[in-house]
């Protein structure tokens, strides 16, 4: 019921490394996390999904927030690596259609 | 006439560390029942989003609210009910702002919330909500041991 967050920087580039479960719970956290960088002009944020074995509409709520937070202030969200889980949960609510995703099997809608 | 093989409930406090722990215990019942691991992960969402609105609803204030959360378990199906006595959301009202994302609409108006429902009542078979004495939430998840598709209302779990 933990979450982990892993954070390395290149630059103007971010890399969030999310692992674990993101509920009502840890979502706070993870907002935290990548509220601070999407509010950065022209810096790209990539979160890596890979290792998230638990997501509900919490998590997808921090991805709103966090996709509105990078188009307000001009810096790029990217969501990497999810697995079929947790995908579908993007693809169920559309969010698929409005944030950058790529699958683990890689290509970039 | 009603018949139960099995039931179990539990109380938890109205708080979001809690709602794992709901979640650990449905994973427990629907695994023992036989449903698919994708089935289960689905029934996790589920109960979650319901004891996440009733923690997130129902108990605006400081007061430590409980949920009490039922399952029954039949030879068919799992019956799952959330009930919270706190203050009652509107649920007519919320229900209006259900529904997937519309790619047509610019991102400020996208809800940070509002989702939960939504995702509710796709994964699961029937869900009712009524909101006389606190809120109560039925879910139905059917267990189709034959490996028959689940009817249509359900959506696949085949990626598109």
């Amino acid at each position: 019921m933990n979450l982990q967050i892993k954070q390395e920087d290149q630059g103007n580039t971010h890399n969030l490394y999310i692992a674990g479960e993101v509920d009502a719970y840890t979502a706070p956290q993870l907002r935290e996390a990548l509220l601070p960088l999407t509010g950065k002009e022209s810096h790209e944020t990539l979160v890596h999904l890979g290792d998230v074995n638990y997501m509900d509409s919490t998590g997808l709520g921090v991805f709103v927030g966090a996709l509105k937070s990078s188009k307000e202030h001009g810096s790029t969200l990217k969501l990497r690596g999810m697995t079929s889980r947790v995908q579908r949960l993007f693809e169920i609510t559309g969010l698929d259609e409005v944030i950058d995703i790529e699958d683990a099997k890689g290509g970039s809608k | 006439m009603i018949n139960i093989s099995d039931f179990v409930e539990m109380k938890i406090p109205a708080q979001a560390e809690f709602v794992g722990v709901a979640r650990l215990t449905v994973s427990g019942i629907a695994n023992r029942m036989g449903y698919s691991y994708d089935e289960i992960e689905d029934i996790k969402i589920a109960l979650s989003e319901a004891c996440t609105n009733a923690v997130n609803h129902a108990y605006k204030e400081d007061e430590k609210g409980q949920i009490t959360i039922g399952y029954g378990i039949y030879e068919d199906r799992l019956e799952m009910m959330v009930l919270d006595r706190g203050q009652s959301f509107d649920y007519s009202k919320v229900s209006e702002k259900l529904g997937p994302v519309d790619s047509d609409k610019s991102i400020d108006q996208l809800s940070e919330g509002g989702l939960g429902l939504f995702l509710i009542e796709s994964l699961m078979d029937k869900v009712e909500i009524s909101g006389e004495d606190g809120v109560v939430v039925m879910m139905t998840k059917f267990l189709h041991r034959d490996g028959v598709e689940a009817d249509a209302g359900t959506i696949s779990s085949t990626p598109k």
